[in-house]
């Protein structure tokens, strides 16, 4: 988004072309990784010494530097003259603006926005876009259909200052300096300083009328940090005089990005907000997409990251916001470690086996407000600090999720899964199917009891959402989809939902608790208490039957672990999640039954070349991309959403290939982990980017997984062959570092194995059912 | 010279020592007696002091004695109690919002005392601060009968009936006060028999006297509180008691004194009912933020030219020069009224038969035996209060009660802007504001790190009376408080913590302004 906003504002005549950032030691290979995420972006940036610095910035004091990273293409806009601009040719172009007019709510009816009602009458629309800023909350609150747009404002303190006796040039640098929290500009001749403060103050919780924001207090007590950060770097603006203080409150987000996007449930209803003061910034880039999205219906890249459905009205808790902002502003200015998690807003939606598991030693997670185990601290070990877990290195819980990971291998693990959506999907008729077989890649008409993995793809081929799929009954679907996908998946099913009053979807997540025993012993277990044989004889591979678990009658068990390990998902009903965890704890002991965590969850997965949507997968991506051709129903002649599209590129073949990289020669204790986000070479040339990675415990070595998209001398993509991929020599850059690492288009246990073991699965599947 | 008497501000030898006449005897009143350190004659005070400061200056261990912060810490808090009344709703209808206390010792045992209570049967609350002289027995009767004899004098004729028949039937009794005790703050066991039955015969005359229906004054009260209790003091002392040890305990109440100053809040109303020289200070804010000082008590000590005409006018004018000298009372005593000091009361005759007849620990004792000269017209000291009535009123914001030793090192003026300034914190109540003035970001940077200084200070003590204590003892001739100063003061040996510094009593009541700004 960010790339192109220089571009587009370009065209307004804007002036400065320097931006610098500062970093002091312990931050410097901060700096590399980077460069190096905006070497992959294509932005120009280069890290220079501090002499450099000295020269392109003469105020600045560059004793405590190491070095700076410097974008020779970065530039400053003035706000007023960008929306002046912007105004006057959009208004050419017929775009109507009427102002000192406040807009009182928006007219929704049958889920389509109609109309604007405003204090100088209503104005009829099709689309409307809620970018209201620090009010866009109580805009969405305001209509009957109440529109959850989860931002909180905070107050935001910049300085000017009078001329400099020697004043400023207006081309010197933007200066960053992120360890003194603070970033610089010229000013007429003085400075602007502002910055984003440890401790933020945030306003508006109660929400307040718009004009409150004229006068709002200067705080200097509140600025004095940043002041002196500034005097530590600027030292001669000693003497400078102060103009003025600014307290302009910013919105902030529950995880420090914007806003964008259509609202689910309402058609036509945009929001373009919440841009943690980085809106001019983005500006640009976030508009181009936001249009595309109006127009055609999607924007014309991934933009899963910004898109508010990603939340949902769990996040629009004016205390949640209030909480959490203060601990995302100060973020803005913070080394962002990997696989941090916000320490507010938390326990929001935990599982019933929430406390059972705290007291036995889990560290959590959040994902979409749910509690989830990251991994089990074994009892008699200290509590690991918070901070100890912050690094790029070898983190802390290594051998915590090793010994996990040890377990699923040659025991049996059972691990809290309930986070994970589940909607049932039914009718009366064969609506229910019908519907699935256009949504669905992959072919649902299976008999009763299969689950079928299948992506849910858009026109493009694209995944919006990748699931698993039971067929409960003849008409009754049980569709589970990761965690974050609770209001995506329900906007895109109930998108493509024919009116039918036959057929019902329901969001059913609450309802069940799920209970993955991952592990060759599972099916020892799982017999013991149900007196059934679970093995793959009896109970083959993705295969799913209500049973009895100890008690309690009714539970589902199916036979897939989301990590192609052997073992079971257990969804059972809440009531009797204690007493199936219990049963299957105190019978699983002799068996070496423990409890795992979701890091251990990850490298499992990850190690089988596993693509996770939402981290690899995304809107843009296909299955013949992603090699899982074999979960699409080319055979048959059924009509599905993206077809033609795959069809097509069936036939010219894929210009971007999801690949597992191995890393050799990487020393896991002394170098930089991979964590995503990685540029891959291919013969010495940038060819794509790490998705996710993980340890594999089982390969002792570093897996990455990520998408090679090469081009072709002219610079348009060019095709993917297997071919091309074995050819190549990889490396993948992590922190400046470049490791050599093997490529692979399949796991070690071959995929074609597991197909072709599924395919008899099926058939002895069908010997059973009828 | 040595930095010692630069860091310290030497109380004036006036100072140490309100009574010029060996102590009684000084112990933690309930266990056994121990003479104690000043009980020595007066006149070789200025010997000792001086002599035992060149004896710590040429001592080497004496001068690696600094205490780090968290020790100094740890001394001041060691005393400290808050109390915030109970929210219902997160709402107090009470127009107290809570109290601080603390005290910091410089006599060992401390002389000073403090009570607290909330009356039960009657609304409003009760604050006192003891100054003892002489010893601590005094003191310490006063802050554990004063209340009851003041809330006794306030029920009304009925409440007292019910109270009267529950004691004549065995009944058990509700309630009269609610206390708020430190830990450190104890009462005596063994005396409390005595002390009800007294408090008993009392309220049996209150009851006589007081008509059905009334409600009893507040001021008429406190006043007849105050006399009551110093009257069955006395009283308790001349009759004596089976016990030998109670009757050493009166004795030593009786010879030893207390100034009191009470206050009783109800509502907007406050009364402070003052004996001696404690003082009762409002904290009233000021429109533009700032806090000024409003003395609701007068010192009854020879700087009160009232006071003093007063005592010369109680006397012959034969006694004109005599009764108060070298500004003090017959030429001993700093205060012009207290409780107990019997002393100052009895006639001379009564004052022997009492010692005749007394346990034989009081005939080594130097105190009791010593009658003052110009001894001619008895009583010379009373306990009768000042009583001072104020309708609160929004701007008022808080109350300090402080024992002399706050008053003497900090101005009242300078105390109310430091509580001022840490109840409401200080970034709050004065913003910093550029306006139209030419400042440079070097002078806004001075400026600021010195406010953050001050908070963090403040953020120290959570307790406003511990900040006060902090500022009284450790501030420097600019106001701040200076960490080498206050490690010094409180590292003190105990025999010469009394010479550059008195005990130190305070509590701050908190006024609540949604309730007292209302009808």
């Amino acid at each position: 988004v960010y790339l192109y906003s220089p571009a587009i504002l370009w065209q307004k005549e804007t002036e400065h072309n320097l931006k610098t950032a500062f970093k002091t030691a312990v931050c410097l290979w901060m700096i590399l990784l980077k460069c190096k995420f905006c070497r992959v972006l294509g932005v120009s940036c280069n890290v220079i010494k501090p002499k450099d610095v000295a020269r392109l910035h003469p105020l600045v004091n560059i004793h405590d530097l190491v070095g700076a990273l410097h974008l020779p293409g970065d530039s400053v806009v003035s706000p007023p003259d960008v929306n002046h601009a912007l105004a006057v040719a959009s208004a050419a172009h017929g775009v109507q603006i009427y102002e000192h007019t406040s807009v009182n709510h928006v007219v929704v009816k049958k889920g389509h926005v109609t109309a604007v009602e405003t204090d100088r009458g209503s104005i009829e629309c099709e689309y409307f876009v809620n970018c209201a800023g620090q009010w866009a909350y109580e805009l969405g609150q305001s209509g009957e259909v109440k529109v959850s747009v989860p931002l909180h404002g905070c107050e935001h303190f910049y300085l000017l200052t009078k001329p400099l006796s020697e004043p400023v040039q207006n081309d010197s640098p933007v200066l960053i300096d992120m360890d003194g929290r603070i970033y610089t500009r010229a000013w007429h001749g003085g400075i602007l300083s502002g910055g984003f403060e440890k401790n933020p103050k945030p306003i508006f919780t109660e929400g307040r009328n718009q004009l409150e924001i004229q006068n709002m207090q200067e705080d200097w007590d509140h600025f004095e940090p940043m002041l002196s950060a500034l005097l530590r770097r600027m030292p001669g603006l000693e003497s400078c005089e102060i103009q003025q203080l600014v307290n302009c409150p910013e919105s902030f987000t529950p995880d420090m990005r914007c806003l964008m996007g259509e609202t689910p449930g309402i058609y036509g209803y945009f929001v373009l907000a919440g841009m943690n003061s980085s809106g001019l910034s983005f500006a640009g880039g976030a508009g181009k997409y936001l249009a595309e999205w109006i127009t055609y219906g999607y924007p014309s890249a991934s933009v899963w990251p910004l898109d508010i459905k990603r939340f949902g009205n769990l996040q629009s808790s004016r205390t949640f916001l209030r909480h959490r902002v203060m601990e995302v502003m100060p973020l803005l200015y913070e080394l962002k470690v990997p696989r941090w998690d916000f320490q507010t807003g938390r326990q929001l939606r935990t599982s019933p086996l929430y406390d059972r598991l705290d007291m036995q030693g889990a560290r959590w997670m959040e994902k979409h407000g749910f509690e989830r185990a990251k991994y089990f601290i074994p009892a008699g070990k200290d509590l690991l600090a918070l901070d100890q877990s912050k690094t790029f290195y070898k983190p802390d819980w290594f051998d915590i999720v090793g010994a996990e990971v040890k377990c699923c291998k040659e025991a049996v693990c059972v691990i809290d899964m309930s986070s994970f959506t589940k909607f049932e999907l039914t009718s009366a008729g064969d609506q229910a199917l019908q519907l699935l077989q256009r949504l669905c890649a992959n072919d649902l008409d299976v008999p009763v009891g299969h689950i079928v993995h299948t992506g849910m793809l858009n026109q493009r081929g694209g995944y919006e959402n990748d699931c698993s799929v039971v067929r409960l009954s003849k008409n009754s679907f049980f569709i589970i989809s990761p965690t974050d996908q609770q209001v995506h998946c329900w906007s895109w099913i109930k998108k493509h939902m024919p009116s039918d009053p036959q057929l019902h979807l329901e969001d059913v997540s609450w309802k069940y608790t799920a209970l993955n025993l991952i592990g060759p012993r599972a099916m020892d277990v799982l017999s013991e208490l149900s007196y059934v044989s679970m093995t793959p004889e009896h109970f083959p591979s993705l295969f799913c039957k209500e049973m009895s678990v100890g008690y309690a009658n009714g539970i589902r068990v199916m036979s897939m672990t989301h990590t192609g390990e052997p073992g079971f998902m257990l969804y059972i009903p809440i009531e009797y999640a204690l007493h199936v965890y219990n049963e299957v704890m105190s019978v699983g002991q002799k068996y070496g039954i423990r409890n795992a965590g979701y890091y251990a969850l990850r490298s499992l997965r990850i190690e089988k070349f596993f693509a996770f949507w939402g981290q690899d997968l995304d809107s843009f991506t296909t299955p013949l991309e992603c090699g899982r051709e074999f979960r699409v129903k080319f055979d048959k002649d059924t009509d599905f959403l993206g077809r033609d599209a795959l069809l097509r590129q069936r036939v010219e073949g894929v210009s971007r290939r999801f690949v597992m990289l191995v890393l050799e020669d990487h020393d896991t204790e002394l170098d930089v982990w991979p964590w995503w986000g990685e540029p891959i070479y291919r013969n010495g040339e940038l060819i794509g980017v790490t998705t996710s990675s993980a340890y594999s415990y089982t390969l002792q070595r570093h897996v990455c997984l990520g998408f090679l998209s090469p081009t072709n001398t002219d610079g348009s993509p060019a095709t993917v062959t297997a071919d091309f991929i074995n050819r190549g020599d990889y490396e993948v850059d992590i922190a400046g570092q470049r490791f050599p690492a093997k490529a692979k288009l399949y796991p070690f246990s071959s995929l074609f194995a597991q197909q072709k073991r599924r395919k008899d699965d099926m058939e002895l599947s069908n010997f059973q059912s009828k | 010279m040595a930095a010692t008497s630069q860091v310290f501000m030497v109380i004036h030898g006036r100072r140490f020592g309100r009574i010029l006449v060996p102590a009684m005897t000084c112990q933690n009143c309930s266990q056994s007696p121990r003479p104690c350190i000043n009980a020595t004659q007066p006149h070789s005070f200025k010997q000792r002091w001086q002599h035992q400061v060149r004896g710590y200056r040429t001592s080497p261990a004496w001068h690696s004695y600094y205490l780090t912060p968290p020790q100094v810490n740890s001394i001041l808090k060691a005393n400290e109690y808050n109390f915030k009344v109970p929210e219902f709703d997160g709402k107090n209808l009470c127009s107290v919002m809570g109290f601080d206390s603390n005290q910091l010792p410089a006599n060992a045992p401390i002389e000073d005392r403090r009570s607290a209570a909330t009356c039960l049967q009657t609304r409003g609350m009760l604050y006192g601060v003891f100054d003892g002289h002489a010893g601590c027995a005094c003191a310490q009767a006063l802050s554990e009968r004063l209340f009851y004899y003041i809330a006794v004098s306030l029920l009304p004729h009925e409440t007292l009936m019910d109270l009267e028949n529950a004691v004549e039937n065995g009944r058990p009794l509700h309630p009269i006060l609610q206390w708020h005790k430190h830990p450190n703050d104890y009462f005596s066991k063994e005396a409390s028999r005595l002390y009800f039955s007294s408090l008993r015969t009392y309220w049996q005359e209150l009851l006589d006297l007081s008509v059905p229906g009334e409600q009893p004054d507040v001021a008429e009260a406190l006043v007849s509180a105050f006399k009551r209790l110093d009257n069955d003091v006395s009283l308790e002392a001349q009759v004596g008691d089976p016990n030998a040890f109670l009757h050493y305990w009166v004795l030593r109440v009786a010879f030893s004194g207390a100034t009191a100053c009470v206050a009783h809040i109800d509502g907007n109303e406050l009364h402070v009912a003052n004996t001696g020289d404690g003082r009762a200070v409002l904290g009233v804010q000021e429109p533009d933020g700032s806090f000024s000082a409003l003395t609701l008590t007068n010192d009854h000590n020879a700087q009160n030219e009232s006071e003093v005409k007063r005592v010369r006018s109680e006397h012959p004018l034969s006694e004109a020069k005599t009764v108060v000298k070298q500004d003090r009372l017959l030429g001993l005593l700093m205060p012009f009224r207290a409780f107990g000091d019997v002393k100052f009361k009895w006639s001379i005759e009564l004052q022997r038969r009492v010692l005749e007849s007394g346990p034989d620990q009081l005939h080594e004792n130097e105190h009791a035996k010593f009658i003052p000269p110009n001894y001619h017209t008895p009583p010379y000291l009373t306990a009768e209060p000042e009583v001072t009535r104020h309708r609160l009123r929004p701007q008022d914001r808080f109350l300090v009660l402080g024992s002399d030793g706050l008053w003497e090192t900090l101005h009242r003026q300078e105390v109310v802007r430091i509580v001022g300034e840490h109840l409401t914190g200080v970034h709050q109540q004065q913003p910093v504001s550029v306006g139209g003035y030419k400042v440079t970001l070097g002078q806004m940077q001075g400026l600021l790190q010195e406010r953050k200084a001050r908070i963090s200070s403040t953020f120290e003590d959570q307790n406003a009376a511990t900040h006060l204590i902090r500022y009284a003892v450790g501030s420097n001739e600019f106001g701040m408080v200076d960490h080498e100063r206050l490690s010094k003061m409180l590292s003190l040996p105990e025999e010469l913590a009394r010479m550059y510094r008195d005990d130190i009593t305070i509590i701050i009541v908190q006024f609540n302004p949604h309730v007292i700004g209302g009808p």
